[in-house]
Order: C-alpha cells, then sequence, then structure tokens
C-alpha cells in the first residue's frame, strides 16, 4: 500500500519534470501595483487570443519588479516610476540592461473619505501633511480632526514618485500608515473619515472622494497637459530589447488594443499622448 | 555447516548494520545542518550590514528609512512593536490558556475534556493568514466604530489575534504540566481539608510552574514570530507607539512587507537579513530557557516516601 | 476554633471556589466562541461563493468573477513537495533517535537543534528560502523552492509524530524479532515501522495541514498573484490558497468587489486545513482505542 502510493507520487513529479522540459514560453511579470490591473486586463485578453502562453504575474510594488528584473527573475517589470540611477548601476553590474517602455500616463490623486469636508490642497499642505507638520483637518479647511496619513510602503512605485514630486524627497513621517497597494488605501479611506491617501487615477471609484491639487482636478486631459501637478508615465521594464513572447505581450499593451484596456482601466492612453503633442 | 562462510556472513549484516545506522544518523544530522544553515544564511547576509552601521545605532536608531538617501536603518521602532504586542497578546493568552488547561486538567468531566481539547487544537490549526483576514475585515472596523479612533488597525487588534494563536500553544504545554504533578500531591491536600480550588491554587500550579512558564514562554516565542497577522492587522506605521490604540510595525511585518523588494545585496537587503538575525536571536532565546527549565525543574519521583 | 467560625470560613472558601470555578469555565468558554465565532463569520459569509465553478474555474475579469482553482492546484502541488521532502527526512531522523542513539550528546544535540528549528518564525523561513533556494541555488520562484522551504517548515512537526509514534512500539515486539535472529534493521523496517505507521501517517497528516496554511514561506518563494495557467514544471510559479486570500484582501485591484470571493477562498482554505486537522484527531483517537496489545 505504501509502496503503491510512494510510485503514484514519484510518477507524479516525474510526469511534473518532464513535461518542464517540453514548456511553452513562460513569462513572468512582477511589480508595481498602480500598473497591476493594466497588465491584468491585457494578460487575460492576450490569452484569450494565444492560448498556448504561460504567463504569470505578480504585484509587490515598482521596487520588487525591478529588483526581479535585476536579480533575473523577472522578464517584464511593471513600475509606476522611472528607474533609479543607483538601480540602472547594479543592473549593469549583473550584466542587465534595462530597457524603459512607456505602456500609459497616470495621475498620483490625494483622495480622502466622502464625508471630509475638505475639497482642495496646494501641493505645499499636502506636503506638510504626510510630514507631519499639519495634524489637524482644521488647519486646511475641514473639521476639527485629527489626520490620519496613509502612505505606502517602500517599495511602491507611487510612492516614489509621491515623494518626489510632491514632498520633495522629504520623510514621511513615521506615524504614517503603510497599505500594501493603492487598493488598500481605497479601502482604507473609505472605512476612516480622519485620512488621507493618494492613489492611481484608476483606482478612483465612489467610495473616495479625490482632491484637486491647487485647484486643478485630475482627468485624462490635465495628467497629459501635466496641468496636475502629480502625473507621471506608467513603464515595463524589460532586460534589453524584448524578445519572443515577452515582445508579443509588450506588442500587444501597446497596440490600440491594449492602449483600450488601459483606458477601460481608468488610465490615460499612450495613443492620445501622441496626438496631444501634434 | 562452513565456519569461514558464516563468519563472512556476519561481518558483511554487521557492516550494513553500521551502514545503515550511520546513514540514519546523517538524516539526522541533516535536520540540525538545516536550522546550522538557516543560521549561517542569515549571518551571512546580514552580517555586511555592519560596515555601514553599527550594532547600537541599528538596534537602536529610532528611524526606519530604508530606501531613502542617505537609507536609515534603526529598527528600535520595530522591536518595541514586536514586544508591544506580544505582551498585550499574552495578557490575554496567559490567563486563558492556563485557566482552560486548569479546567481540562483537573475539572472537566471527560466528555466536555474531549470537546475543549479538539476544539484548542482546531485553534491551533487555523492559518495565520485566515486571522488576519478576519482582524483586518472584521475587527478593525468594528474596533474602528466603537471606539471612533483614526484607526482598527493596531496594538489591540494584533494582540487579540494574536492571543488566538497563542492560547493553544500555552494552554495545551500548562495541561501536560498539570497532568505531570503526582497524584500524591493531590491526595495529601484534600487530605489536610482543602478545597478544591484551594488544592489547585496552592499545590498543582505551584508544583507545575516550571511547565507552566516553559508553556508562557513558548506562547510568547509564538506570538513574537508570527507574521502574516502582524502584517494585515497591526498597522505598518513604523514609529514607536503611544497608545495601545497606535499602529506598529512589527519586526516580522517589516520583514515580510519589504523582503521583495530589496535587491540582492542592497544594504536595505543587508538591514532585512540582519533584522532576521535579531528576530532569530530572541525566539532561539525564548525557547533555550523553556527548554532549560522544563529539563532543570522536571520533578522526579513521586511525592510519596 | 467553634463551629460557627468554622462554618463562614468554609463559606467563603467555597465562595472562592466558585468563583474561580466560573472564571475557569468562563475562559473555556471565550476559548470555543472565538472559533465558533470565527468558522461562523466565515462560513456565513462565504458560502454564497462556494459554487462549482468557484472550485473549478480559473479567475476571471481581474479577479472580481470566477473560481480560484489554480489556487487549490498550486497549494496541492505545494504541499504534496513539502512532504515528499519531510516524511523520510523526519521519519530517518525519528528513527535514528529513537532506535540507534537514544542518549548521549550526539542525541541531545539533534534534539535541541530540532527544537530550535520549530521555533524558528516562519518569515525566517521564508528569508532564508529566498536566499538559499531561490537566489544561491537558482531555483528561481517555483514551485521547488516554495515546496523545499515548507517541508523544513513541518519537519520538525514529522520528527515529533514519528518519534511518538516509534516509541510507542512496545518494546516487546522488537525483543520478539532479535530472539528470532532478525537483524536490527530488518526489525525496524519490517515490525516497528508498520506498527508506527498509522502513527506517523497523523503527523505526516497534521503537517500536510500546517504546509497548507503558511503564507510567509512562499510569498518570495513560490506564489505569483495571478497565473495565467497551470503550472507545467516544477520551476514555475503558482497560485496559493493562503497567499490569494493575502492579495485580495490587501493588494488587489479591486479589494471591495472582491470581498465575497476573499471570503469564499477563506472558507476554502479553513474547509481544507481543519478537515485534515479534523482527519487527523479521529484517526489518532481510533488508534489509540483500537490498540491492544
Amino acid at each position: 500500500m505504501r509502496k503503491l502510493f510512494q510510485q503514484l507520487i514519484l510518477s507524479g513529479f516525474c510526469l511534473a519534470i518532464g513535461a518542464g522540459a517540453a514548456f511553452a514560453e513562460n513569462i513572468v511579470i512582477k511589480g508595481s501595483t498602480t500598473v497591476l490591473p493594466v497588465a491584468q486586463a491585457a494578460l487575460e485578453a492576450y490569452m484569450k487570443a494565444n492560448p498556448g502562453a504561460n504567463i504569470s504575474l505578480s504585484g509587490g510594488g515598482s521596487g520588487e519588479g525591478i529588483k526581479a528584473l535585476i536579480d533575473g527573475s523577472t522578464d517584464i517589470a511593471n513600475s509606476s516610476r522611472e528607474i533609479k540611477s543607483a538601480e540602472v548601476e547594479l543592473a549593469k553590474s549583473k550584466g542587465v540592461e534595462p530597457k524603459e517602455i512607456a505602456v500609459a500616463i497616470d495621475a498620483i490623486v490625494p483622495i480622502v473619505n466622502p464625508k471630509n469636508r475638505v475639497k482642495d490642497l496646494t501641493v505645499d499642505q499636502i506636503s506638510q501633511i504626510y510630514q507631519g507638520k499639519i495634524t489637524n483637518w482644521k488647519e486646511v479647511g475641514g473639521d476639527d480632526l485629527q489626520i490620519v496619513v496613509i502612505s505606502r510602503d517602500s517599495s511602491s512605485g507611487t510612492f516614489e514618485a509621491w515623494a518626489e514630486m510632491v514632498l520633495n524627497k522629504a520623510k514621511v513621517t513615521p506615524k504614517a500608515q503603510l497599505q500594501a497597494s493603492n487598493g488598500a488605501i481605497v479601502q482604507a479611506i473609505s472605512k476612516n473619515r480622519y485620512a488621507i491617501g493618494y492613489i492611481g487615477f484608476g483606482y478612483i471609484n465612489k467610495t473616495v472622494k479625490p482632491l484637486t491639487v491647487n485647484g486643478v482636478a485630475a482627468s485624462a486631459k490635465t495628467a497629459l497637459s501635466k496641468e496636475f501637478p502629480v502625473s507621471r508615465h506608467l513603464y515595463m521594464y524589460t532586460n534589453g530589447e524584448p524578445k519572443g513572447e515577452t515582445a508579443k505581450f509588450i506588442k500587444f499593451v501597446l497596440s490600440s488594443e491594449g492602449q483600450k484596456l488601459v483606458a477601460k482601466e481608468g488610465f490615460v492612453p499612450l495613443a492620445a499622448d501622441k496626438k496631444g503633442k501634434k | 555447516m562452513n565456519t569461514v562462510k558464516n563468519r563472512k556472513n556476519i561481518l558483511t549484516k554487521r557492516m550494513k548494520e553500521i551502514a545503515i545506522r550511520n546513514l540514519f544518523g546523517l538524516f539526522a544530522f541533516l535536520s540540525v545542518m538545516l536550522l546550522g544553515l538557516i543560521l549561517v544564511f542569515l549571518f551571512r547576509e546580514g552580517l555586511p550590514l555592519f560596515k555601514q552601521i553599527s550594532v547600537t545605532d541599528f538596534l537602536f536608531g529610532t528611524a526606519w528609512y530604508p530606501t531613502y538617501a542617505p537609507p536609515e536603518y534603526g529598527i528600535w521602532p520595530l522591536i518595541v512593536g514586536s514586544l508591544a504586542v506580544t505582551f498585550f497578546a499574552c495578557l490575554i493568552a496567559v490567563p486563558l490558556g492556563l485557566l482552560s488547561a486548569v479546567y481540562i486538567a483537573e475539572i472537566a468531566p471527560a466528555r466536555i475534556k474531549e470537546i475543549l481539547k479538539s476544539v484548542i487544537e482546531l485553534l491551533a490549526g487555523l492559518p495565520s493568514v485566515v486571522l488576519g483576514f478576519f482582524g483586518m475585515v472584521i475587527v478593525g472596523p468594528w474596533l474602528q466604530e466603537t471606539f471612533d479612533l483614526p484607526t482598527g488597525l493596531n496594538i489591540v487588534n494584533a494582540a487579540v489575534m494574536l492571543a488566538i494563536m497563542a492560547v493553544p500553544t500555552i494552554s495545551s504545554i500548562s495541561e501536560d504540566a498539570l497532568y505531570a504533578v503526582p497524584r500524591e500531591f493531590k491526595e495529601a491536600s484534600y487530605a489536610l481539608g482543602a478545597t478544591r480550588y484551594e488544592t489547585i491554587i496552592r499545590v498543582i500550579i505551584p508544583a507545575a510552574l516550571s511547565g507552566i512558564s516553559t508553556a508562557v514562554i513558548l506562547g510568547m516565542a509564538r506570538a513574537i514570530g508570527e507574521t502574516m497577522v502582524v502584517l494585515m492587522v497591526a498597522g505598518g506605521a513604523a514609529a514607536i507607539p503611544e497608545s495601545i490604540f497606535d499602529a506598529v510595525r512589527p519586526m516580522t511585518a517589516s520583514i515580510a512587507a519589504e523582503m521583495g523588494e530589496a535587491p540582492f545585496r542592497s544594504g536595505h537587503y543587508h538591514a532585512l537579513f540582519a533584522t532576521g538575525i535579531v528576530l532569530f536571536v530572541i525566539t532561539l532565546a525564548f525557547n533555550l530557557i523553556a527548554d532549560y527549565i522544563s529539563n532543570r525543574f522536571r520533578e522526579t519521583g513521586s511525592g510519596t516516601l | 476554633m467553634n463551629g460557627k467560625t468554622f462554618e463562614l470560613s468554609m463559606r467563603s472558601r467555597y465562595f472562592k471556589q466558585r468563583l474561580f470555578f466560573g472564571a475557569v469555565r468562563l475562559s473555556a468558554l471565550v476559548i470555543t466562541l472565538a472559533l465558533l465565532g470565527i468558522l461562523a463569520y466565515i462560513l456565513a459569509n462565504g458560502f454564497r461563493a462556494i459554487t462549482w465553478e468557484f472550485l473549478t474555474q480559473p479567475p476571471t475579469d481581474s479577479m472580481t468573477k470566477g473560481g480560484i482553482m489554480p489556487a487549490i492546484v498550486g497549494t496541492l502541488y505545494l504541499t504534496v513537495g513539502a512532504i515528499l521532502v519531510a516524511l523520510p527526512l523526519g521519519v530517518a531522523s525519528a528513527i535514528f533517535l529513537t532506535e540507534y542513539a537514544k542518549q548521549g550528546a550526539l542525541s541531545r544535540i539533534i534534539r535541541i537543534g530540532v527544537n530550535c528549528l520549530a521555533g524558528v518564525p516562519s518569515v525566517v523561513f521564508g528569508l532564508f528560502g529566498l536566499g538559499f533556494f531561490v537566489v544561491f541555488l537558482k531555483f528561481g520562484s517555483s514551485i521547488l523552492a516554495g515546496a523545499l522551504t515548507l517541508g523544513i517548515l513541518i519537519l520538525p512537526t514529522i520528527i515529533g509524530a514519528a518519534e511518538e509514534a516509534i516509541k510507542a512500539v512496545p518494546q516487546t515486539f522488537r525483543e520478539a524479532s532479535l530472539a528470532l535472529g532478525v537483524s536490527k534493521w530488518n526489525t525496524i523496517f519490517r515490525i516497528v515501522l508498520p506498527s508506527a505507521l498509522p502513527g506517523i501517517l497523523t503527523g505526516a497528516i497534521l503537517g500536510v495541514g500546517r504546509a497548507a496554511g503558511e503564507t510567509a514561506p512562499i510569498m518570495f518563494t513560490a506564489a505569483a498573484f495571478f497565473t495565467a495557467a497551470l503550472p507545467k514544471s516544477i520551476f514555475d510559479e503558482v497560485m496559493a490558497l493562503p497567499y490569494h486570500i493575502y492579495v485580495l484582501a490587501t493588494a488587489g485591484t479591486h479589494i471591495e468587489e472582491t470581498r465575497p470571493l476573499q471570503y469564499g477562498t477563506v472558507l476554502v482554505l479553513i474547509a481544507l486545513v481543519l478537515g485534515i486537522d479534523l482527519i487527523a484527531i479521529v484517526m489518532r483517537s481510533m488508534f489509540r482505542r483500537n490498540k491492544r496489545w
């Protein structure tokens, strides 16, 4: 009985290993949670058109994606920020040439709970709130309530972009609560009337209230024209020029069908950018 | 019978036996070697941090900003976070665990005993991510509404969920300790006219104290080493808490949250492994102390003459 | 003391006893309610999500619809892999500890080592798995790395259960076998092990339950947010039930909309783990009752 059991297991695993020798091409995608919905929608559409492909997708933050690219454990790194020069150096020292491919445009929007009276903040006010210097909503025109600062983990590209564009690299107060993703911030803010957070434009929904920054509301137009002060590109990084299945997938994301998915997920397609520039 | 052939047979049989013994010994030693390997790895990847920063700055520094330039690697807030949630978790879990152990060992009727033991064992089997989910989705909002807090993800939440994880450990080990108390102790106490309560409080528990201490220490080790629960409910703020309704960032949660993004052999990577070393050392210390207590103070012999 | 004082003091003593027993019963009640409460909540919120489709289809539409089949399969592969690693190693270690080296420095070192291994936090296993299996040995994030990491995690459980089971085999069995001229190894292999098998199996089942529920060790060694197809080799990443719960609840793209699915996944995981544990508990009491030797 025990022998039979053992044999079954052994053959099962041999199958697994043997099949591995003949598997279809694998794409591993890791990184930004902002880019995640775009990547996932594109993935599902791509799989329908190419059933043989074997793609695995993970989130974790832009930092994770880029690190995985450097370590060679991913083919595509989703990132909502530009790769840092230190990372480029580290990559080159390991023989990896990061190639940057913009796939969409995004705005990072500060959000509050719908019960919050505040509608607009200046970049400076937001910066001070996040540094912990402004601690009560009444200081910026709201009710007399403590401000709960919600931010992202350091692995987040959204965080890095926010830190650069709004905080000018100043330190976020250590009392800030850290959430793991855009989605988690939406969840936290929707339940907490004291809180402020920031998310990618595509994550805005009815449960949270987006603020205007310097009087400008975030939209596809203002993100493109950079009138909205906190706008950025979303990227996919590969090691050198993309090849094979990876190239096909990225081509799909950049195609008009892929860009339609970008718009569907709430972000700004690149093609609109080209039109705008003309 | 040919005696030469016999002797050869016996010799090969002996050699086979010795070979098998050594093979198994190797396997067993492998288990220990794994522990050593983990240690070696932790130290190998964590020690390089201390070329950049001194041990005291690391342990007692109060700023954890590993991704800024220049990065700051002070884990004191993380250590305080771990200690805080563990302390409050034990505040809840030790009474619950100990009292339920007393119930099982001394007071409960046989059928309830079986049921309760199964309940505790099932509780022990609950995956930590499930408890984290429960804490995040149900306990958190409830705390936030009931106490009008800025957040429901804080020390209290983590302490309650950790207590649920620690109770089975404390309860089952205490139960074994209470069982091990010789019957003569109880009988002598009753013979002197003590009530059951007095016997339990003044005779049995003190006699089982070493086992109970072991249970508590192992429960604490379990709580401080728990990852998913605190990752999901403790809040994530790397600051020294001022109230039990503040969010904290225990060491385990910090490692799990940042593990994926630290590039191989970067400063941040080394800092995470160094935090792992601290964590490992703390839990190791707990386990060794518990081991020592249980071996040293084991009740040998019975209470009779 | 006279009769009246005695009566009064007895009354206060029994009053204290009633208080204490009340507290004791209360704590037992609290614990039971905690378990039942959690199970009830999850069941109530999750059973609506459990359909045949949920269990056999992959997720679609950014995980807001569809099922969790790849996660179930992934958990299956990971736990089977973990047991394949831990069972031979664990039983062999237990055999050594109980049959070949009962006392002495070596066995004490091994025992201390195993005890300490049992106390290592799961995230440290994850760190080790990442640094050693994924990067150093270049297995990459894969079923192989995840199974190896989980295997080391449950090794102490297996060793403990196997040791107990082997020790429970009566010495008379061994003596009879040796008296008949059977070699030591054959005694172990043909007499002791088969008798200890139920206990070892129980331990293995408990180990499987533990491995199925762990998240931190697989977070960076094997688990992916979404795999478009089932794994085709042991070097692929997989989805896994505990990791799926974690990402859907914290890092997913549509956290609120997928909430019912999260409950459903939690329900499936709990049903799996508690089911496994219950089987082990029942097996253990069955074998304890049937052992008549």
